[in-house]
């Protein structure tokens, strides 16, 4: 094993071994399709060491690449393998604001741990889940002995973020590290974007959610919500009569696409982001205790294919719904969803329909009756490499439902951008913003979904991050 | 959290509430709307501002009780405090250049038609508004339109405790049929509107008419206030609230109110079994 090094020169050898990957405690299926509690427990401290044990800390560590943020892998096992906890987390929040939201949602399988050279053996490093219980780790202690990432000196400049999701909250924390005052402003009445009205509880608690962004309001970010930019104050607004010096945007991709067939607004009919919103944001599962209704449907179909779909599918299940049918236009292999959420959705009875493309919603009385789905079959790949699925003729069938949840996709949200006249935006209505994120208005800088359109947490924070690095050396050239 | 500054009762159901809200005090336009939450476990519910003063950083609005939200809302007092007030949100309403205007109010509706009679006759548009109401006591705002400068104030009631005992398309028809009318704007439930529209429609008078269909988020990331305009889906809390009333699909805005009465009911039942006051 030549590729093993000591690291730092000062430390053993780390001898690793030879196990096999440590799998995830999960609850089983059948507990857990019933509740909102999470799904995965997280490992033991035992089981911990022992998957941190198994990483070769190689000399040239590939994992790191793999990570959009590029976290400095090799040396946070180290400091597991060390018991050096402390010092772990400040590896992973050197890069990453929120470890133990990223441990859990990270798609790792494709990224860090794809280029983890125990992956041509199939036995990758775990190395999401050993960030998670980082993560979790840090999250335990008390708030005056966490992980706290060193605050810049006073810098006198202000600076307005707009959304609290992953990106606008890395940028925020990033900000404060360079010493700027920063103050995001949220439009909804809780913080944390996608991660709290979106992602569920049984995949990312929203009390984890809430434990990281406390720890940038003891960095000195100012959080304030119910303020939407683009109505209660515009861009402009912010950079003169509100005094910031900047303005980093990213307020998502939140704008929910429907197919545009017919019947897609009788009763019943939900975008994903509604039916989640109603849950996650507004504890609809908790009514009436908590005062928003969400309708429990006892035969639901959900249409997508992505990580949207299966959360709502999974949520559908929770709330009591008997027969769970996802529908997608492609094969399986195709889904773009994260395996473990497709594989935890089987285990917990939701039934797949695959190659099957919806074509009315069909109902009685101003409700849902049924799903006219036409079967497809797989074509040439396209430009993408995916096969374009065409429709088998005469194929047409009905998938009875009384709830059709639709989870195809979202597209940026115009309400800031229309009053932002000269920023410059993609034909379909994206922020333009170079790889720093700087955009076509001076001062104003953007990342996250409202760029790239809906792609991840890291890529989301990455792109915050940068921003960050772009709007303090914008300032710094500024003349005083 | 957001201060209540005053509350008054307009009739049996029906309060006004002024909040501190100096943000949204400053944008407030005619027509335009605020998301609000009582408290941590409350929904999210539309309410249109009656009024504003950006110099008192005030805002006011007036609603109807008619679930726990505003069951809720009801109960409490200046001096109390509303977790969350998000605004300003949906089209102001167009207000320029109308001419001869018919604004018509219905019920709780007269509360939006006030600040917008009030801006289009400050827009120096000839402005006649039409209130009705089931008899004299759910009639509001009387007083408040009385003081605007209106070409007129016709009073409808069902009963005829106040006013004409008619309709509010009534009169709206009288006005179609002398040729008078440039545009008509009706406010109110959805059935009025629907029949004002359908009276005007006759006449080819364009009027605009203000939707309130149910909303989650008021910011267009949920679709829960989806409208069917001219065949189009639109949603209300971004795309309106106001539409052309004469290609609204309101059987389907009816149907879409309603999918949530059974949960409506059972919520405001358990509330009202637990609160003291009548109801
Ligand atoms: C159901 C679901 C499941 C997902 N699962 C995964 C997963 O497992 N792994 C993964 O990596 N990614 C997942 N994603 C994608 C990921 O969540 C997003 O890519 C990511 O959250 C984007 O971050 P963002 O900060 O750009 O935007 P968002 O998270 O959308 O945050 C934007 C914030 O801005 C606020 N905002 C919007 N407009 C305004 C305005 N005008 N003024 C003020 N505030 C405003 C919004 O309310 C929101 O809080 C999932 C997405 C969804 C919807
Ligand atoms: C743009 C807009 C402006 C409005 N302006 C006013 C106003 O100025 N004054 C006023 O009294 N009312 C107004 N409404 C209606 C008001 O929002 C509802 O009466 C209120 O939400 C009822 O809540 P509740 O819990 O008390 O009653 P519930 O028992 O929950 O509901 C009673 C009825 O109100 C409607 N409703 C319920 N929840 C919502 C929701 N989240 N969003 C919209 N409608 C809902 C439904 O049709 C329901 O059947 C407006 C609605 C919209 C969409
Ligand atoms: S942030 Fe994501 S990609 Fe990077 S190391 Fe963590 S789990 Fe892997
Ligand atoms: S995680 Fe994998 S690639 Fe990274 S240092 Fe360990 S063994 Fe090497
Ligand atoms: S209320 Fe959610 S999109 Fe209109």
């Amino acid at each position: 094993m030549s590729h093993i090094e000591t690291p730092g020169g000062e430390k053993p050898r780390h001898k690793p071994s030879r196990a096999p990957r440590t799998p995830m405690p999960e609850r089983p299926a059948a507990e857990r399709a019933r509740d909102f509690d999470e799904v995965n427990l997280g490992y033991t401290d035992e089981q911990a060491k022992a998957e941190a044990d198994r990483c070769l800390q190689c000399k040239n560590p590939t994992c790191i690449d793999g990570c959009p943020v590029n976290i400095d892998i090799k040396s946070f096992i180290r400091h597991i393998i060390d018991g050096e906890y402390a010092d772990g987390v400040a590896v992973l929040k050197e890069r990453n604001a929120l470890p133990a939201v990223c441990g859990r949602v990270c798609p790792q399988e494709e990224q860090c741990e794809v280029e983890c050279v125990l992956a041509k053996k199939g036995e990758s490093v775990a190395i999401g889940r050993l960030e998670r219980w980082l993560g979790d780790r840090d999250l335990s202690c008390e708030l005056d002995e966490r992980c706290k990432p060193e605050v810049g000196e006073d810098t006198g400049y202000r600076i307005a973020v707009v959304g609290s999701g992953p990106a606008g909250l890395a940028c925020a924390g990033e900000l404060r590290r360079f010493g700027h005052a920063t103050t995001v402003f949220e439009s909804l009445h809780a913080l944390g974007g996608v991660l709290t009205y979106g992602i569920p509880g049984f995949r990312l608690p929203k009390a984890i959610v809430q434990t990281e962004i406390e720890m940038l309001g003891v960095m000195g970010v100012e959080f304030v919500t119910d303020v939407v930019v683009g109505a209660t104050y515009t861009v402009d607004e912010l950079m003169t009569e509100q005094g910031y010096d900047a303005v980093f945007v990213g307020n998502g991709a939140g704008l929910p696409v429907f197919l545009g067939i017919p019947g897609e607004n009788l009763n019943g009919v939900y975008s994903a982001n509604e039916f989640l919103t109603r849950v996650n944001l507004m504890r609809g599962n908790e009514f009436p205790t908590a005062d928003t209704p969400v309708w429990r449907g006892r035969k639901v179909a959900v249409i997508g294919g992505g990580n949207v779909a299966m959360d709502s599918a999974r949520t559908a299940q929770r709330l009591g719904a008997e027969e769970i049918l996802l529908v997608y236009r492609r094969s399986e292999e195709e889904m773009p969803a994260r395996k473990e959420e497709v594989h935890h959705a089987r285990e917990e009875g939701i039934e797949f329909k695959m190659l099957c493309s919806p074509s009315e919603i069909v109902g009685h009385d101003g409700w849902v009756t049924g799903l006219i789905a036409t079967r497809m079959e797989l074509g040439e790949p396209d430009e993408s490499g995916r096969r374009a699925p065409t429709c088998v003729l005469g194929s047409e069938f009905t998938i009875d439902c009384d709830t059709v949840i639709v989870a195809v996709g979202t597209r940026a949200n115009p309400l800031l951008t229309k009053t932002t006249p000269d920023l410059e935006l993609t034909k379909r209505g994206y922020v333009v913003a170079d790889e720093h994120g700087a955009t076509s208005k001076p001062g104003v800088f953007a990342g996250g979904d409202i760029v790239t359109g809906s792609a991840t947490v890291i890529l989301a924070m990455g792109a915050g991050k940068r921003a960050a690095k772009a709007i303090d050396q914008w300032l710094t050239a500024l003349p005083r | 959290m957001f201060h209540i500054v005053d509350k008054r009762q307009l009739s049996e159901a029906v309060f006004e509430m002024g909040v501190e809200a100096p943000a949204i005090a400053r944008k407030a336009k005619a027509g335009q709307f605020l998301m609000l939450r009582v408290d941590e476990n409350g929904e999210r519910i539309p309410l249109t501002f009656s009024d504003w003063s950006a110099e008192e950083g005030l805002i006011r609005f007036i609603f109807m009780r008619v679930g726990k939200t505003t069951h809720k809302l009801s109960h409490l007092e200046a001096g109390d405090s509303l977790a969350d007030v998000v605004g300003p949100l949906g089209v102001p309403t167009h207000v320029e250049g109308l001419g001869r205007v018919a604004v018509v109010g219905g019920g709780v509706g007269a509360a939006v038609a006030y600040p917008v009679a009030r801006a289009m006759a400050e827009a120096g548009n000839d402005v006649t508004v039409i209130l009705g109401a089931r008899n004299a006591d759910l009639l509001i705002l009387e007083d408040e339109f009385r003081k605007l400068p209106l070409r007129e104030l016709v009073v409808c009631t069902d009963d005829g405790s106040a006013g004409r005992k008619d309709l509010v398309t009534a009169p709206l028809k009288e006005l179609c049929e002398s040729g008078v009318l440039d545009h008509a704007m009706a406010i109110g439930p959805v059935i009025m509107m629907k029949f004002c529209a359908a009276t005007t429609k006759e006449f080819g008078v364009p009027t605009t008419v203000s939707l309130n269909p149910i909303m989650v988020d008021g910011t267009g990331m949920c679709g829960a206030c989806r409208v069917t305009v001219g065949g189009e889906t639109k949603f209300g809390c971004v795309d309106g609230p106001d539409f052309d009333g004469h290609l609204v699909d309101f059987e389907e805005l009816m149907s879409r109110q309603r999918v949530y009465v059974d949960d409506e009911r059972l919520a405001d039942a358990e509330y009202s079994r637990e609160c003291t006051c009548h109801t």
